[in-house]
Order: C-alpha cells, then sequence, then structure tokens
C-alpha cells in the first residue's frame, strides 16, 4: 500500500511519557513522532519494558492516573488534537473513534455478562438505538469477526467460548462502532499459532472492508512480516528505526533491528541453537548516557557510549529511519 | 454446524446438593413461625394465666396445652418463641441489609478510588473491628435508650465492616482487569465500570457473606436482648425468653431451654446453608 496517497488519520509529534514513582522518575515514551495512514498497519516491535504498551495507552489516554503523565508532544487524530480533550470527551472518542484490542482474550470479557450485552455496550455508549437494532448489529459484529452461528453465541457466556473465540470477541467489540484506528496490543500473543494465523487473517480482511488503520503492537519479527506495512522498532522508550517492512528486512540500519531480525528462527536448515541477544535491556530508572543499546551492540564505540545518536535517514532513503551513529557515520 | 450447549449458570445441577435438613429445621422454626405466629400459637403469648404457671412440657409432666410449658407468669412457652421470631427476623434481616449497604458502598469505592479514601475507610473497618458490638450496644441504650431501632444499629454496625473489608478487597482484583480496560478501551465512564461491571462480580460473595452472617446477627440480638439492652419487653425476643429464665433453671429449666435451643437450631441451619451457597455459587467454580 502506498502510504503516500493516503490521508494520515493518527499524527503523533514529540510524544513523552513520563513516570514518576518513589525511587525517581524515568521516561518509558521519549518524544515519538509517527503517523498512521488510512488503511495501513504499522507494527511497533520490541522487548518486553520497550515502552510499547505505555504508547498504547498514552495515545488512548488511559496511562495509569498520579504515576504516569504526559508531559509532551501531541496525538492528533483525523485532524483533532487528542491530548487537550477534557475526560468527558475523551471517552466519547474511545471506541467511536479509536480502539483496542487487549492482550489476553481469557480475561478481557467480564464473566458475569453474555457476550451480545457486551457488544451491545460498547454500540449503546456511542451508537445508542433500540434493542431489537442493538441485538441484530451486535450479530452483525459477531458476523463480521467470523464468528459462527452467532444468534447462539451472542447469549453465551465468555467461559462457554474457546480462547480464539473470546479474542475474535473482543475484535467485535472494538470495530463495532467502526474506529478510524485499532491499537492491536499484541492480540494473538496467548493464541495457538494457527488461531493466531487466522485471526491475523481476519484483521487484515477487516482492515480491507473498512479501511482502518492498525496500530500492532508486538515481538514477533515474524508477525510484522506478514501483517505490517510500516515497523517502528523501539527500544528503552526511543524509537531506534522506522520504515516500511521490506526495507527493514532486506537492509536493516540498527542493530537492534539486526538482532532482532536475526532472532526470528526460519524453518529451512539446520539452526543450531536458537539466536538469542546478549544482555538486558537497560532498567527503566537507568540513567542513559550515549546511545541505550550501545552494552549490548557488536558495533559500539567510545562515542555510542558518550553521546546519544541523532535520528537520521538510513542509506539515504526518505522513508526509513534511525538513530545509530553507524548510520551518521555512512 | 455441532450443536451449541449452553449450560445456564444457574443449572438445575447446582441444586442438586440442596442442605434440606437445614432447609426444614429453618422452615419449621424460624420462618414459617416469624410470618403465621397469629394463626398457629395455641395461647397468646403476652396474656398471663396464673393457674397455669410453671407447668411443665408435655413429656415432663406437663400436658399438650402448654407443649413446652409455661412461664412464672403462665404465659405458653411455645407461643412465646413463635411469635418472638418475628422480631429475631426483623432485627437480624434489617441489620443485615443496613451493613450490607453501607459495607458494599463504602468497600467499593474504596477498592476502585484508593488512595486516601481508601485509607479512611480501611482505619473505620479496624476501628469498627476491634470496638467490641457489646459496648457500642451499650453505650447506644445509655443514649437513646434501647428500642428496635438501636438493635438494628448495633447490628449494621457490628457487619457492616466485615462486607466492606471482604468487597474491597475483591474490587482491588477486578478494577485492574483486563474487561475494566477494555470497557475503559470502549468509552466507558468510571461510574459505568464500578456498578454495571464491578458490582455484579462481587455480588455472589455479598450473598454468602450476608447468609453466613444472618447466624452472627441472630446470636447478638439474643446477647442483647439477654442482657436486657436489646427490644425492651414484654416483646417475645429470644434473648429475653432466655433471659427470663434464667433464675429458675434449676427447678423450671424449660423456660430458658426451649428459647435456647429456637436459638441454637436457627443459626446452625442458617451457617449450614450458608456454607452449601458459599460452595455452589464459587466465584472460581462459577467463571470458567
Amino acid at each position: 500500500m502506498n502510504s503516500q496517497t493516503k490521508k494520515p488519520l493518527l499524527e503523533v509529534q514529540d510524544l513523552k511519557v513520563e513516570i514518576k514513582t518513589k525511587v525517581g522518575s524515568f521516561v518509558p515514551v521519549n518524544g515519538h513522532s509517527f503517523s498512521v495512514h488510512e488503511g495501513e498497519t504499522i507494527g511497533i516491535v520490541g522487548e518486553s519494558g520497550s515502552g510499547k504498551s505505555m504508547t498504547a495507552s498514552a495515545l488512548m489516554r488511559l496511562l495509569p492516573k498520579h504515576v504516569a503523565k504526559i508531559t509532551e508532544g501531541s496525538v492528533r487524530l483525523d485532524g483533532k488534537e487528542l491530548l487537550t480533550l477534557s475526560e468527558k470527551q475523551m471517552r466519547k472518542v474511545r471506541g467511536a473513534e479509536i480502539s483496542m484490542i487487549l492482550q489476553d482474550p481469557q480475561t478481557s470479557l467480564n464473566p458475569a455478562f453474555t457476550v451480545g450485552s457486551q457488544i451491545k455496550e460498547a454500540l449503546r455508549l456511542h451508537a445508542p438505538g433500540p434493542r431489537r437494532s442493538l441485538r441484530s448489529r451486535a450479530i452483525d459484529a459477531l458476523k463480521a469477526v467470523k464468528v459462527a452461528a452467532p444468534e447462539q453465541r451472542i447469549d453465551a457466556y465468555p467461559g462457554e467460548l474457546s480462547g480464539g473465540m473470546r479474542q475474535r470477541v473482543v475484535g467485535a467489540i472494538a470495530i463495532s462502532c467502526r474506529p478510524k484506528v485499532i491499537i492491536a496490543d499484541e492480540p494473538t500473543t496467548s493464541l495457538d499459532v494457527t488461531v493466531q494465523a487466522q485471526y491475523l487473517r481476519l484483521l487484515r480482511e477487516l482492515q480491507e472492508e473498512t479501511g482502518m488503520a492498525i496500530l500492532f503492537i508486538t515481538h514477533d519479527f515474524g508477525i510484522v512480516a506478514s501483517l505490517c506495512h510500516r515497523v517502528l522498532v523501539m527500544y528503552a522508550g526511543r524509537i531506534v528505526e522506522s520504515g516500511p517492512v521490506g526495507k527493514i528486512f532486506a537492509n536493516p540500519a540498527h542493530p537492534y533491528t539486526e538482532a532482532l531480525i536475526a532472532t526470528v528462527p526460519s524453518l529451512s536448515g539446520n539452526q543450531g541453537r536458537l539466536r538469542t541477544i546478549p544482555g538486558q535491556p537497560p532498567s527503566p530508572a537507568e540513567k542513559i548516557v550515549g546511545c541505550p543499546f550501545a552494552p549490548r551492540c557488536d558495533y559500539a564505540d567510545a562515542r555510542c557510549r558518550s553521546e546519544a545518536p541523532p535520528t537520521v535517514l538510513a542509506n539515504g532513503d526518505s522513508e526509513h529511519t534511525t538513530s545509530c551513529w553507524r548510520a551518521v557515520n555512512q | 454446524m455441532a450443536e451449541l450447549s449452553t449450560p445456564s449458570r444457574f443449572s438445575l445441577r447446582r441444586l442438586r446438593n440442596l442442605p434440606l435438613v437445614p432447609i426444614i429445621i429453618l422452615l419449621v422454626v424460624f420462618i414459617i413461625p416469624a410470618f403465621f405466629a397469629q394463626w398457629i400459637a395455641p395461647h397468646d403469648p403476652y396474656v398471663p394465666n396464673l393457674r397455669a404457671r410453671l407447668q411443665p412440657p408435655v413429656f415432663f409432666g406437663g400436658t399438650w396445652e402448654y407443649p413446652l410449658g409455661t412461664d412464672r407468669l403462665g404465659r405458653d412457652i411455645l407461643s412465646r418463641i413463635l411469635h418472638g421470631a418475628w422480631y429475631v427476623m426483623a432485627v437480624s434481616m434489617i441489620g443485615i441489609f443496613v451493613g450490607v449497604v453501607v459495607g458494599t458502598t463504602l468497600g467499593l469505592i474504596a477498592g476502585y478510588v484508593r488512595g486516601r479514601f481508601d485509607s479512611l475507610v480501611m482505619r473505620l473497618v479496624d476501628i469498627s473491628l476491634a470496638l467490641p458490638a457489646m459496648l457500642l450496644a451499650l453505650a447506644l441504650a445509655a443514649a437513646l435508650g434501647a428500642s428496635f431501632l438501636s438493635v438494628v444499629i448495633v447490628v449494621g454496625f457490628a457487619l457492616w465492616a466485615y462486607f466492606a473489608r471482604q468487597v474491597r478487597a475483591e474490587v482491588l482484583l477486578l478494577r485492574d482487569s483486563d474487561f475494566v480496560a477494555r470497557s475503559l478501551v470502549a468509552g466507558s465512564s468510571h461510574a459505568r465500570i464500578l456498578f454495571r461491571h464491578i458490582l455484579p462480580n462481587v455480588v455472589n460473595t455479598i450473598v454468602v457473606l450476608a447468609t453466613l452472617q444472618v447466624g452472627i446477627a441472630i446470636m447478638l440480638d439474643a446477647s442483647l436482648s439477654f442482657l436486657g439492652i436489646g427490644i425492651p419487653r414484654p416483646t417475645p425476643a429470644w434473648g429475653l425468653l432466655v433471659s427470663d429464665g434464667r433464675d429458675f433453671i434449676a427447678t423450671d429449666w424449660w423456660i430458658a431451654f426451649f428459647p435456647g435451643l429456637a436459638i441454637m437450631l436457627t443459626v446452625l441451619s442458617v451457617n449450614m446453608i450458608g456454607d452449601w451457597l458459599r460452595d455452589a455459587l464459587d466465584p472460581r467454580l462459577k467463571q470458567f
């Protein structure tokens, strides 16, 4: 998909989130800038603790109160600034214009209510209507996510459905009000591989039908390769590389990306041991001098350890950026 | 299309192990008398009959006229127990209702908003659990005079903390659950989350706890009456009946024995039903 011809739906500029705790403050989201276009899927990749989910919560304005705060930046959804909206206005946006699929389908449905009543809740909040039409719209939402026999399933309790089925229901709730942007926070990590593939195919089909933009958070580069158009690679609260999937896979500019791609096991050939990235990501409370990846990087030199690298174009490509001294030196 | 099995959460299977014996005892000793004492009691519970003073129960030298004997004013013990059931029920039910409403509301809000309000409520819970209910009852009786209202207040006060503590603990878990996050993501308000998503998930706990508290409420009411700071005479509250027989326990034991037996049977069967209910509504069995 050509991203230039479509209008940007979500534009994030210099987004910064700060967390204050008793042991000090740290910045899990440090100056993110990116945009997502209509019909586009962006993958956000990184290890645990790299700030992926914090970014998602910040975009939904659902950061844990009193602890985390957006200190800088702007988030524009279809031209509308989200960060200055009141909580009440934001509630109207959530679910209706920007929605989210959470990680664990086991727990993201309320066990005390039927599937139907939870889909209808989302509909009622944003597009109220008479009882009967709500029910038929809820059935339509289940049909859209390819749940078999939706007329019966709508009266089932979450406990009566399988994990894959439940995640479809969560998807149905997320898309029921036709949002422009969906954030999927590792929606397939708790599903087994075959169900995972089905679910990803479903997401892609839904996107083709509705033209919604998807922000897909994952740590699995394999999923990124099959689903996403562009990738943001995150490390220690920073976007260290971004660009089209094909180019990043063919020519990773940041050593972290390179290492991540190398950890994806391939099916051909004798692998021997699975590859890992040695070392640990820096603890969020650590004061970072220089490049955050330097301690684990094979190419790091003195400058990497003392000075933070700027974000520059990789290989002179205007779609592909990275923040690494090696790219600067090229 | 494979047929869908839709096991309802309140299936008959769950009702199969109904504790029949406690239910029957409770009906006979407590519930039926509470509502129908007027029609089933053989005598007026208040009118003395000095010619029939201190009659023993039927198999201990008495007659069928007074099956459980009479007290020192010649009033029929059976009739007094039957009539007393209504007061015991009213006090325990209303008292528990007060405790449930106060405790659940505070527990829900404390667990959800946390922070200072939570600390405040939890300290109140600590204080309330540390303060003996009897002491409060004495103070209230001294200040307001012993009345139906003061007994209800004491029972409510003695019980609310248990509900607040339990509900808060569950809300703390539930508020961080993904379905709450999912509902927030869909645009729900906090009030909606609290009452539509969290409250239904703690109802089972409240029901079980309330049932188990009925026994405590009845015992408390009986103790208050026994000490003379409960519902005032001549109401035949069960604790008062026991208290009436205290001075005669060596000679005319039936005056205190049968009301005491009624209290014991009622509390025992309520507790057994509560235990059964706890197993039947166990959220761990329910959810998945």
